[in-house]
């Protein structure tokens, strides 16, 4: 099943991007991610759920190279410039900037000059204009609300016009509303062409609306369509639980075995 | 007139304008540097170092190689022995800098009780001695002080990306290993160009406590630069003005000073600014 649904997304979108071939890294001696093969094309917009300590944001680390690769390779189109947005957990949010400063960190490599240029003024603001937060490039980066947090690391990842968004866990810690926000605000930048690639936990919140799931426990268990992959035993062998798949307004809905029975004892 | 009059005094003395230019030299350096010490949670190293430099510092005394050399090449080796023992993960980071820079100073320690007749300049070497400042010694500090300048103006971007967000600063090219590695070589330059003049104990004080005062009463990275450099040049050449007429050991004044600065800032920000103590996180 897994090889005719790669086979399937290789024929119908654009080029690859990414290519993981046999992919295993370790922490120490413990396998954290292994044998993964994937393949991650032109214009796709693809999410990776799997419960915490699958090794999602490990593979992700893996592709975007800051985390060592134990065997196999990953091939990264050349000239490719990926954005990157990390987990907003993972900020240090007492650090001492601003959101401009923030934004303009990605031309560190090609700009030395310790001051904002007018010009980089400019596209800063296009970019949060863009995002729907244009008034807060003066602002530290405490002072922003949790949706406001996530736009202004995605409008770095945009700002050096990247080929490819990865985003790790974009609406972990958000409310409901942001997370509305978030899917919609992605689902804009791809219709506008970007490819995008993302990790997730909530799989009625985010995976079910993807075009692309592929469901991860330290492997690709399976890979696809929502609807092909979000199946009882596909989810069963990913979170080693049993859930169970409902259908709402056309989309796959998944239910924890766990909660409804408790429910249905309370009754 | 004669208040005037004793505050010129201690001018008229060789050693303690040098002392002077190089304590306030010292600071402002310290100061710069201090600002990525205290944001990458480093004070550990910067306090560390010193301490291990300070076993190197004896052993060139007493072996009586040049200071320069012998202090330098041990400062590499704690600090190679320290990334080694860390790397095993077994123990984390701050315990390898615990066990071998103290091991480090007790060895130094252990060797000016020893050998007595070296005993003057490795205490010199602990407290800092603003009587046997040369004018070397100046040169070699401004020298540092023009680099470290030189380093985070040229570097700035990398090194607030890499400071920030490593992994994403890595992921945008920057090369976080190299940029981490000058900092620390500025750091450890530092520490041995500064050390026989304002002392081990100095040294790890002037890299922290002149930055957590700044990081107070700014929430901006560029300003930041600027205000720590100055606490840290003002307090030095207050305090090496104040421990002449006090007669007190110049490092402890100035160690004093920043901490009645630090006390004052942060009983002034907690008053003033709730969101500016939400800056002490880092500290």
């Amino acid at each position: 099943m897994l090889s005719k649904t790669r086979q399937s997304i290789l024929s119908k979108t654009g080029s690859p991007l990414i290519v993981c071939e046999h992919v295993s890294c370790t922490y120490g001696n413990a396998p954290v991610v292994n044998d993964v093969y994937l393949t991650i094309n032109r214009g796709e917009f693809v999410g990776i759920v799997g419960p915490s300590g699958s090794g999602k944001t490990t593979l992700l680390k893996a592709i975007i190279g800051s985390q060592p690769v134990a065997h196999g390779s990953i091939t990264i189109e050349p000239q490719l410039t990926i954005g990157y947005v990390p987990q907003v957990e993972t900020v240090d949010w007492y650090f001492p900037v601003t959101v401009e400063e923030v934004i303009v960190m990605t031309r560190a490599k090609t700009k030395w000059w310790p001051r904002i240029t007018s010009a980089e003024r400019t596209a800063v603001r296009e970019v949060l204009e863009k995002l729907g937060i244009a008034d807060v490039a003066n602002r530290h980066i405490r002072e922003l609300s949790g949706g406001q947090q996530q736009r202004v690391f995605l409008a770095r990842a945009m700002f050096c016009q990247p080929d490819i968004l990865v985003l790790d866990e974009p609406t972990s810690g958000v409310d409901v509303r942001t997370r509305h926000e978030i899917l919609h605000l992605l689902a804009d930048l791809h219709q506008d062409g970007l490819t995008i690639l993302l990790t997730t936990h909530d799989l009625n919140g985010l995976a079910a609306h993807l075009p692309r799931v592929i469901c991860f426990k330290k492997t690709v268990i399976a890979d696809g369509s929502p609807r092909d992959v979000l199946t009882p035993q596909v989810l069963e062998t990913t979170y080693g639980a049993p859930m169970e798949v409902l259908e709402h307004g056309g989309m796959p809905l998944v239910v924890d075995h766990g909660r409804v029975a408790m429910r249905g004892e309370g009754k | 007139m004669t208040l005037a009059f004793d505050l010129f005094e201690p001018y008229g003395f060789q050693f303690f304008r040098n002392g002077l230019v190089v304590a306030t030299i010292a600071g402002a350096l310290c100061g710069l540097l201090g600002v990525f010490v205290i944001l990458r949670g480093m004070s550990y190293i910067g306090h560390g170092l010193s301490h291990a430099v300070f076993g190197g510092a004896a052993a060139s005394a007493v072996m009586k190689v040049n200071y320069f050399l012998g202090a330098g090449i041990w400062g590499v080796v704690s600090g190679l022995l320290i990334a080694r023992v860390a790397r095993r993960r077994v123990i984390g980071a701050d315990a390898a800098i615990g066990v071998v820079t103290t091991a480090s100073f007790a060895l130094g320690l252990a060797l000016m009780n020893r050998y007595g007749q070296a005993s003057k300049s490795i205490e010199a070497v602990l407290f800092g001695s603003v009587l046997g400042v040369k004018v070397a010694d100046i040169y070699a500090v401004a020298l540092v002080a023009l680099l470290g300048l030189a380093v985070v103006v040229l570097g700035y971007r990398k090194l607030l990306f890499s400071t920030f967000d490593r992994d994403v600063a890595q992921v945008s090219n920057v090369r976080v290993s190299l940029v981490e590695a000058v900092l620390l070589a500025m750091i450890s330059l530092t520490i041995l160009v500064t050390m026989r003049v304002i002392g081990t104990l100095l040294i790890s004080a002037l890299l922290v406590i002149p930055a957590a005062s700044a990081r107070m009463t700014t929430n901006s990275f560029s300003r930041l630069l600027w205000v720590s450099p100055i606490i840290g040049a003002i307090t030095c050449f207050v305090g090496m003005n104040l421990s002449y007429h006090l007669d007190t050991s110049a490092s402890a004044t100035i160690i004093l000073l920043d901490a009645l600065v630090f006390v004052s800032v942060y009983g002034f920000a907690g008053v003033r600014n709730r969101t500016k103590m939400a800056s002490l996180g880092h500290l």
